[in-house]
């Protein structure tokens, strides 16, 4: 085939160009980074503070996240409204745990009653996921790409605006659990409980559905599914009702994510779930999306880096004020791993008509 | 017979119980209360009761009509169907409010207030809790017995209800605007509409004329539109060129007499069909899924911002008409920016990537960091108004200047820029279309390697698809500015880009009309029903879904992609898959 000395040119000055942008942004976060370290503002706690905090936010992402990316892989589709699911657990978590703590339950056993409060958000934020599963998406499973996701837009503002309907737009103070409140001390270190114990209990909650994806038998078919529809089909396995495992399992996991993050914030409100919701999805395709240890991976990524970002790269920078900046350096984090490798930390390079 | 009894009431026991269940929903989201202090037909039916009896009567109509569908039933049965599910809509409802007034559920859901209790007894407290499933049944057989009623009458009836409901929902936006001009009009709308909703009068003419119109239609509309068709071309041309004389006429005159609000409310729209058109090449023409689309809004509206303003930010007080170039420039320009780095991505990736654009350019502007420049939060004020005259003195670009002619300072003048705007860019968008580019764009959209193979330039095509899309935008971002006179950081958010995403979907991929259609359906509805603002992302979502189920090719679909699904359904029998036969992004 002939190509044209101006296509030629064109190609030229692409390459030219997405090597410049890589280059500037590296060379922007290095710079910072020396600059940073040289002047030496932070001492090693805070530091270590930062890394500890992004752990645990980033930890809630992943647990968000990995509703995404199952369902992702197996409808290829984005759903938007997950981060609504995970809203709604917070919430019921809320009523939960403000009832607890008015009868003394709270203070009295509060192992127990962070339990059932995280039991009770992944109970309800499954029920909500299947609901919106049946309603919204079900009857559109043969549609084009583009209408699940405007339905699942649809889908999370009608989530958000039902909540604010029911409770009002007002904020809810989480109630206060007093073992752990305070700071562990950790090698000379000293490390907030909640943050630990946040973090722990979502790696357990991963370590649990890492076993249900890869050694069960409904694990096995969800896999299977996510392969290919109808070769699963072929195989016996009941592709609807795997789906609904799928959107359910997600769903738990947004809901135990709602509660985790609400203890560690300590506050509720109908409009909570955008933002997280947002930062998971980014985290999924950071890892890879439709890759299960990907979202995991992808969220502490992002986590550590949103926290730990703004100090590092761009307080040396002298940009004033560089928290401001924590989420765009979440997204442009995301940009650059799109541009250096385009199916994530984790992701296998997906076929063009998968993706 | 005796499973089709058991299916027909078993369907009615399941109807009844989603109707309670949605009525409940209603009442707890607090739509009911609120409507409630807006009536339909005054001193007969608030809004609320109609929300409130809205679900009831659909349990009855739906059961009715699924019996009558798929079961041979006789018209007791089907009358006995709906009282059954009426019923139990109406129990289930009494149930609740039992539960409400034992417990105190206040304390969860903020709208089980007393005023709802006593909107749901009619007022006559908890004894009168029965009137409830007697309402529901006679609702249910009310409901059943429409179904019931011949075709030739149940249409109209239909539709003459719904106009009453749509007149009275615009009750609040028409009547001002009549009591406003003294004489006959001030009369007319004291006839028709009372404070809060229609008049009985109103509501009885509001229900004449529609059921009128729709039984004229359905008789004589058919034989008129053979007539027409019989007609010779150039007969036809001009009948078409009379009906656009008077849109553009009526078009003109709008804004004198609707007022500020409604010009406003048109100059979102256009502002929305103008980013809907640019998104529409990008999305609906080359397949690419942009959800960062704002960021070039935010470029026209901050070049105008910085170039016009007298603030403490403006750079220069250049006149608003030699900014327009340059704010769509700089559109075009950051198109290609932004379109460059992900010129390789595909489908979703591409998507989050944009998205995170998006965010990136609100992020920035918002921050201390860039706040030197563009006013951090508090944006850049200040903003000059177009001026259609002289702008005085003339030399010297340094300092504010006076318009000597006629500015556009308000919605009602700036209205007519945004609409001549609008079309200007409509008549862009189709004769790109129909270019050798807008087929590029579309094989690109249905194949890209197929495309590439077939000698289509991607890089420059892909490239030119981003920019020209990015400028479109970047002249609505412009005339936002200047409507609003300052532009904030925080007014760029992630949700205008997903609003414009649904408009096109909404109206229609790629088909032109449809962005129109899609850009009132979706912007102009909710402005024009303010009043209930605290629902219209509720109703919004709900119609989201709704129009989704009902009709994923959007309300006017493209021609285009129309006889393309139809050719797939001529081709391919047997079960489809999304991925091999969707027409859209892939």
């Amino acid at each position: 085939m002939r190509t044209t000395l101006t296509e030629k040119f064109g190609e030229v000055a692409v390459v030219v160009f997405l090597w410049g942008f890589r280059i500037l942004v590296v060379s922007v976060v290095v710079i910072g980074t020396i600059l940073t370290i040289r002047a030496g503002k932070y001492t090693g706690a805070q530091w270590m503070d930062f890394v500890i905090f992004g752990i645990a936010r980033g930890s809630i992402y992943a647990l968000i996240a990995l509703g995404y990316t199952m369902v992702y892989g197996i409808l290829r589709m984005i759903n938007f409204a997950h981060g609504e699911i995970f809203m709604s657990g917070a919430f019921s978590g809320y009523f939960l745990a403000n009832s607890m703590s008015q009868s003394g339950f709270l203070d009295k056993n509060p192992v127990l009653a962070i339990l059932l409060a995280i039991l009770l958000g992944m109970a309800f934020s499954t029920g909500i996921a299947l609901l919106v599963e049946r309603i919204a998406y079900r009857p559109l499973r043969k549609a084009p790409r583009l209408v699940p996701l405007i339905s699942a837009i649809g889908a999370s503002f009608f989530l958000q605006y039902t909540f604010r309907g029911f409770f009002g737009p007002g904020i809810y103070a989480y109630p206060n659990i007093k073992v752990l409140t305070g700071e562990w001390n950790i090698f000379g270190v000293g490390i907030l409980k909640m943050q630990v114990v946040v973090a722990v209990a979502a790696f357990i909650m991963m370590a649990v559905l890492y076993i249900l994806v890869m050694r069960t038998k409904i694990g096995k078919a969800m896999r299977a599914v996510s392969e290919s529809k109808d070769v699963a089909a072929l195989m016996g396995i009941d592709v609807d009702r795997i789906i609904v495992a799928t959107f359910a399992v997600g769903a738990a996991m947004a809901g135990a994510a709602g509660v985790l993050y609400a203890l560690m914030f300590r506050q509720v409100n109908f409009f909570m779930g955008f933002v997280p919701g947002v930062k998971a999805f980014t985290a999924a395709v950071l890892g890879g999306i439709g890759n299960v240890p990907g979202a995991m991976v992808g969220g502490i990524v992002l986590g550590i880096f949103e926290s730990v970002g703004p100090a590092l790269f761009l307080d040396g920078l002298g940009i004033p004020r560089p928290y401001q900046l924590q989420d765009a350096i979440a997204f442009t984090m995301l940009v650059l791993v799109l541009l250096f490798r385009p199916s994530g930390i984790l992701g296998e390079r997906l076929t063009t008509k998968k993706a | 017979m005796k499973t089709q009894f058991r299916q027909t009431f078993g369907r009615a026991v399941k109807f009844g119980l989603i109707g309670g269940v949605v009525a409940i929903f209603l009442c707890l989201v607090g739509i009911v209360e609120i409507f409630g202090k807006r009536s339909l037909i005054e001193g007969l039916v608030s809004l609320g009761h109609i929300m409130l009896f809205l679900p009831l009567l659909a349990t009855g109509y739906l059961t009715a009509k699924r019996a009558s569908d798929q079961a041979q039933m006789g018209k007791t049965g089907l009358l006995l169907a709906g009282i059954l599910s009426g019923l139990l809509s109406g129990g289930t409802l009494a149930l609740f409010m039992l539960v409400g007034s034992l417990i105190n559920i206040r304390a969860m859901f903020i709208h089980a207030s007393p005023t709802l209790y006593d909107m749901l007894t009619f007022g006559r407290g908890m004894a009168a809790v029965w009137l409830i499933p007697l309402a529901g049944a006679i609702l249910g057989a009310v409901g059943a017995l429409f179904r019931l009623l011949p075709p030739r009458i149940q249409q109209p009836a239909m539709r003459g209800l719904l106009g009453i409901l749509l007149v009275g929902l615009f009750a609040g936006l028409v009547r001002p605007l009549l009591i406003a001009r003294p004489g006959w009009p001030e009369a007319l709308g004291r006839y028709l509409f009372s404070e809060t909703g229609l008049t009985q009068a109103g509501a009885l003419i509001a229900f004449v004329v529609t059921s009128g119109v729709v039984v004229v239609w359905s008789s004589q509309g058919k034989t008129l539109q053979a007539n027409i068709s019989r007609w010779p071309r150039a007969s036809r041309l001009a009948l078409r060129w009379v009906f656009f004389g008077m849109a553009f006429v009526l078009a003109l005159a709008l804004p004198q007499f609707s007022g500020p609000f409604i010009a406003q409310v048109i100059v979102l729209i256009s502002l929305n069909i103008l980013m809907g058109l640019g998104l529409n090449i990008t999305l609906g023409f080359a397949g690419l899924l942009d959800l960062g689309f704002v960021a070039f809004f935010a470029m026209g509206a901050y070049t105008v911002g910085l170039l016009t303003s007298y603030g403490e930010y403006g750079l220069a007080h250049l006149s608003f008409w030699a900014v327009i170039p340059i704010a769509i420039f700089v559109a075009f320009m950051v198109g290609a920016f932004l379109g460059l780095p992900v010129l390789g991505m595909r489908g979703d990736y591409l998507a989050i990537a944009t998205l995170g654009f998006g965010e990136i350019v609100r992020l920035l502007a918002g921050s201390d960091f860039l706040g030197k420049w563009l006013g951090g939060p508090q944006g850049v004020i200040g903003i000059q108004k177009p001026c259609l005259g002289f702008l005085g003195p003339v030399l010297g670009v340094g300092f504010p200047r006076i318009c000597h002619g006629w500015e556009l300072s308000g919605p009602k003048e700036i209205y007519y820029l945004a609409v001549i705007c609008a079309i200007l860019v409509a008549f862009i968008a189709t004769r790109l279309r129909d270019s050798r580019l807008g087929r590029a764009w579309m094989a690109i959209r249905e194949d890209e390697d197929v495309a590439e193979a077939l000698g289509v330039n991607l890089i420059q095509t892909k490239l030119l698809a981003y920019m020209l899309g990015a400028s479109f935008a970047g002249l609505s971002g412009a005339i936002f500015g200047t409507l609003v006179g300052s532009i904030f950081a925080s007014s760029m958010q992630l949700m205008v880009s997903i609003n414009v995403v649904c408009l096109i979907i909404v109206g229609g991929m790629g088909s032109i009309p449809g962005v129109v259609v899609g850009a009132i359906a979706l912007i102009g509805l909710p402005e024009a029903f303010r009043e209930f603002s605290e629902y219209r992302f509720l109703f919004y979502g709900a119609a989201l879904i709704a129009m989704m189920l009902a009709k994923p090719g959007g309300l006017w679909p493209s021609s285009i992609v129309q006889r393309e699904l139809h050719l797939d359904e001529k081709t391919e029998p047997g079960p489809k898959n999304a991925s091999t036969t969707s027409p859209s992004v892939k």
